[in-house]
């Protein structure tokens, strides 16, 4: 009986709480006011509901907003919980589509038949983003780099700042006697995972490791989590040195110029575009599916080859075609040139290039209904 | 009727746990049946549990030996010390203060906390090395396994302090009284007439406590800089299994998933060990309970 | 002064007690000693607080313990520790509040931050935000709401359930093998990581409902998970500590046992049981894993806790920190964030003003 006094009371705080912020409203944005402008197309609606990569939560809610506003009887959802438990849902069906950092393996596309039917799922890239080598080194703003050197900065063999290998590629700066101390994700990420990739493939003999979503536990340094965590670390750590997504490293900090080739490539949105563009589609799988794999070896000039490229991962087919049809114009408002640059605006992120974002739109049109 | 809906509460109490005990021992049953090389660090699950496990420990001791003196004392002091008017105030704040989400305890340990504890940890390496829990050299970033056992101490606090709080002021009033009419000072009449009476709701209390510095999960994964098992608790190192989980989840797949539900699991049993110690101990004091 | 002595210990009762300045000298000697060390070593201000607050005492314990005797110097000790662990406590405590209120109150006073939810939100307008220098747009109703929403439910599950078990666990079972196991169960369900609570009520609904199957209500259902063994376990320890005395008068009295249950047990463990439904709803409204897994993660209002997407504080604090809005300016979100940090406490200050209210009502008057 107590038990409902309590409940009662709950309840009359709850009314209370309700009264006192009735007056909500989905309105926070007024047009002109920033928000995205609407892109024209044929209006759909309807519920779409996807998961996966936090990475590109800030560009998802650009597209959200900018498709919901378009599309004024459509709802986009999107729960950032991280790659592999977006690949995970929507294999189990619980979504329409995902959002990974790492295209499908082959036994996950083999498992997504039993929900999106015999042809499986197919991977559409549709953000990416460079990855800054940032440092914090009083004085520098600007460090050229090798693959190797920062192999070894990473791994700890190169220990301090005026070390000979980064004083030979940097003659000009005034590099202080400063210890290094090496700043990586604690949690599991794609941020990681491709970062991990090029300095395995670039600096093959100092980096042993394999690629891996998890940094290798074994090497030293500090850590934090999110991207977030690790600028943050770097920014009130004096000789501090990290990796990170570029759209979230502040002018406080340094970046690095990697060395492609023989020159030295500063971090922009089009040396990543160009590096994305140098990849090839990786074989056996179905024509659709545009899962790419890196070379970060590239030595095409002005091209930077540490970049994430982050999928849209959806079914071939779905079973009506009302989802088809919210799933094909969502899809490709994202990787359209709006889409792009609303992303490119809210998250910083290196839009795909005009070849690129065709055969992503080509990918997302052979999406069809299911044969029955 | 009444004795019926009491009993069908306790029933349905343990069908969920039924429930949910199923369910974790079905997701982590291929970690235990797979190959050693496959699980993470490629030495079986045990190596790859063991350091997460004392990790876990570390933290949640460390919690503990600084938050339950306090928390006793902050109770005393609410109950017992401060003016009426105040403890009222008091009581509230501590109440309150339970309630603040971990993620902003976390941000708090991380930003603010970890660097204003770089220089003691500095000192402690230079003065106290040889003390093999004082090894340098110290943390650069101040992100320790000793900072995180701070953090959760702090958050450990109002649990202990507010259960504690609740229980010192049931101890019978009468008891009290008599105690100063005899003449005894006001910490002899605690230690006689209160703490006794309160002993068993104070280790329920720790408990619960505890409870939530084993499983604590965004803050210490913020906090902690995390690395493999080592003894010094200045530098940057260990791990906990709640954050391991918190970490690693989002992106786990197949055989990670379950592995790390099979943590999950490993992390139940110590809750359960530990709690099962508790009951134990208060049992041997049942005869101050009101009810028998 | 050794007759003096001698003479004070003749009565027990009017045995030597120091003059009532005492404590003052003390005091004043203690800042001024204190002030001479950390000229010695190095000033600081804290440094000289604390030294001052340790001279302080041991000047007083010492001098009782002189003077008074081993009994008072005893109490006088025991007074300083527990007064001085409040205040080391006070410090996280008062520091993390501080951060809170500087961080959330700019927030919380923004135009519009109560009434709009984050829908049309992008780091788009956040930058526009930062670089014209306007107000931060995009605000928390759509989260305060749905954590209102999850956390009502959840304590309308949790509350009967808990209170319930631990009134048969305290009245009814009579130490029976039933309620050894049931005890055993609820300190097994306390060490459930919040995590795996968030998964099995998801698995759960999935079975049911159909795979991928979130809504308030689910994420309801898991933070009860976690809310059913704080509440059994505090509420039991509540009513154990209701003098038998009470019972058997009532019985003698010839009052059924349902109605001594009701209306002299509880009423007498209210003010305590409100304290522990307070500290497990407070346990579980900060929760943010189970929640991302239950309830998803939305950026618009819902006010149905049976359909659909819906946000809390926790998630959107969460979010808001790790990933921000926009990546490049993520001042907004960060000030979004405190400020719904502010408000989630502001949120339980409230409730627990509520239990009180209610443990007023119910309780019986008593000597205090």
């Amino acid at each position: 009986m107590k038990a409902l006094h309590i409940g009662r009371m709950a309840a009359v705080l709850t009314v209370g709480a309700l009264a006192l912020t009735a007056c909500g409203t989905d309105n926070a944005v007024t047009p002109g006011n920033g928000g995205t402008s609407a892109a024209a197309g044929a209006s759909v609606s309807g519920t779409l509901t996807g998961t996966g990569a936090t990475s590109i939560s800030a560009a998802m809610d650009a597209w959200k907003a900018g498709f919901e506003s378009a599309n004024s009887g459509s709802t986009i959802q999107y729960s950032p919980e991280g790659s592999g438990a977006g690949r995970k849902a929507l294999i189990a069906g619980a979504v329409q589509f995902a959002g990974s950092d790492a295209y499908m393996k082959d036994a996950e596309l083999a498992d997504a038949k039993a929900k999106c039917g015999p042809d499986g799922a197919i991977n559409v890239p549709w953000y990416i983003s460079p990855i800054a080598v940032a440092f914090n080194v009083p004085g520098v703003k600007d460090l050229k780099l090798d693959a190797a050197t920062v192999a070894k900065i990473f791994r700890g063999d190169i220990k301090n700042w005026n070390d000979a290998a980064i004083k030979a590629a940097n003659p000009s700066a005034t590099l202080p006697d400063l210890a290094i101390t090496p700043v990586h994700r604690s949690d599991n990420s794609g941020t990681t995972e491709n970062f991990t990739d090029y300095l395995a493939q670039a600096a093959k003999s100092v980096w042993t490791d394999a690629k891996s979503g998890d940094w290798p536990s074994a090497l030293p340094g500090e850590n934090a989590k999110g991207t977030s965590g690790v600028v943050k670390t770097v920014t009130e750590t004096a000789g501090a040195v990290t990796y990170a997504d570029d759209s979230a490293v502040t002018d406080v900090l340094g970046k690095a110029e990697l060395k492609v080739g023989d020159a030295y490539v500063p971090v922009t949105a089009e040396a990543a575009a160009k590096a994305v563009d140098a990849a090839k589609v990786v074989g056996g799988r179905s024509a659709n599916d545009l899962s790419l794999k890196l070379d970060r070896t590239t030595t095409a000039a002005g091209a930077y080859p540490a970049v994430l490229v982050s999928y849209g991962v959806f079914c071939a087919h779905y079973p009506d075609a009302k989802t088809v049809d919210l799933v094909k114009a969502f899809g490709n408002f994202a990787v359209s040139d709006a889409g792009q640059k609303a992303a490119a605006d809210a998250a910083k992120s290196a839009p795909l290039s005009a070849a690129l974002a065709a055969k992503a739109k080509a990918s997302i049109d052979s999406i069809t209904v299911a044969a029955k | 009727m009444f004795s019926g809906a009491a009993l069908g509460a306790g029933v349905l109490i343990v069908v969920v746990l039924f429930a949910v005990a199923m369910f974790l021992v079905i997701q982590a049953l291929p970690t235990f049946s797979a190959a050693p090389a496959d699980i993470t660090g490629g030495k079986g699950f045990t190596s790859y549990i063991f350091p997460i496990v004392i990790g876990t420990l570390i933290a949640a001791a460390i919690a503990l030996v600084i938050a339950t003196p306090i928390g006793i004392a902050v109770a005393l002091f609410i109950s017992h010390y401060a003016p009426r008017g105040m403890a009222r105030g008091l009581g509230y704040v501590v109440d309150l203060l339970a309630a603040i989400p971990s993620v902003i305890y976390g941000a708090w340990g991380a930003t603010f906390l970890a660097s204003q504890l770089k220089a003691p940890y500095q000192w402690l390496a230079e003065n106290m090395g040889w003390i093999p829990i004082f090894g340098g050299p110290a943390s650069g970033t101040g992100k320790t396994i000793l900072t995180a056992g701070i953090v959760l101490a702090v958050m450990v606090l109002p649990i202990i302090a507010s259960l504690a709080r609740e229980i010192f002021l049931q101890a019978p009033m009468l008891h009290q009284e008599a105690a100063l009419a005899l003449g005894a000072t006001r910490w002899e009449m605690i230690r006689m007439a209160v703490l006794p009476f309160a002993r068993g709701g104070i280790i329920s209390a720790v408990m619960l406590g505890l409870g939530r510095a084993l499983g604590e999960t965004m803050a210490v994964a913020l906090v902690l800089s995390s690395g493999p098992l080592i003894a010094s608790l200045i530098r940057s190192g260990n791990q906990t299994i709640a954050a391991e989980i918190a970490l690693n989840f989002p992106e786990a797949f197949g055989l990670r998933l379950n592995e790390l539900i099979a943590a999950g699991l490993v992390l139940f049993l110590i809750t359960l060990l530990v709690n099962m110690v508790a009951r134990w101990i208060i049992s041997r004091h049942k005869e101050f309970s009101g009810a028998n | 002064m050794a007759t003096l002595m001698t003479e004070r210990k003749r009565s027990a009762l009017t045995r030597g007690r120091l003059p009532k300045y005492t404590p003052y000298v003390v005091a004043g000697s203690a800042i001024v000693v204190a002030a001479a060390l950390m000229a010695l070593i190095g000033f600081n201000a804290f440094g000289w607080a604390v030294l001052s607050a340790v001279l302080f005492a041991a000047g007083n314990v010492a001098s009782s313990a002189v003077v008074e005797g081993r009994r008072r110097a005893t109490d006088k000790l025991a007074t300083s520790l527990v007064v001085g662990a409040f205040l080391v406590a006070l410090l996280p405590l008062v520091s993390v509040i501080w951060t809170v209120l500087v961080n959330g109150v700019p927030g919380l006073l923004t135009p519009g931050f109560l009434g709009t939810s984050m829908k049309g939100v992008t780091g788009a307008v956040d930058n526009a935000s930062v670089a014209g220098h306007t107000q931060v747009l995009g605000g928390v109703y759509h989260a305060l709401l749905g954590s209102v929403l999850i956390t009502f439910w959840a304590t309308l599950i949790s509350v009967p359930v808990g209170l319930l078990t631990s009134i048969y666990l305290v009245e009814y079972s009579a130490d029976n093998k039933f309620s050894k196991v049931i005890t055993f169960l609820v300190d097994v369900m306390t060490g459930i990581p919040s995590i795996v609570a968030g998964l099995f009520a998801a698995a759960f609904f999935g079975l049911i409902m159909g795979p991928g199957t979130k809504t308030g209500f689910v994420a309801a259902l898991a933070l009860s998970v976690l809310m059913i063994p704080v509440v059994v376990r505090s509420s039991e320890e509540m009513l154990k500590i209701v003098p038998n005395e009470l019972r058997e008068a009532a019985y003698a009295l010839g009052v059924r046992k349902w109605r001594t249950i009701l209306k002299v047990v509880i009423p007498t463990a209210i003010s305590g049981i409100a304290s522990g439904v307070t500290l497990a709803i407070a346990r579980v409204i900060g929760e943010t894993a189970p929640l991302l897994v239950t309830a998803g993660f939305a950026t618009q209002i819902n006010s149905n806790v049976f359909a659909g997407w819906m946000a809390s504080l926790p998630t959107f604090i969460y979010t808001q920190i790790m990933t921000p809005t926009s990546p490049s300016n993520p001042d907004p979100s960060a000030q979004r964030a405190w400020a719904a940090a502010l408000l989630l406490i502001l949120l339980v200050m409230l409730l627990n003003l509520g239990a009180r209210l209610v443990a007023r009502l119910f309780a019986p008057k008593t000597g205090r």
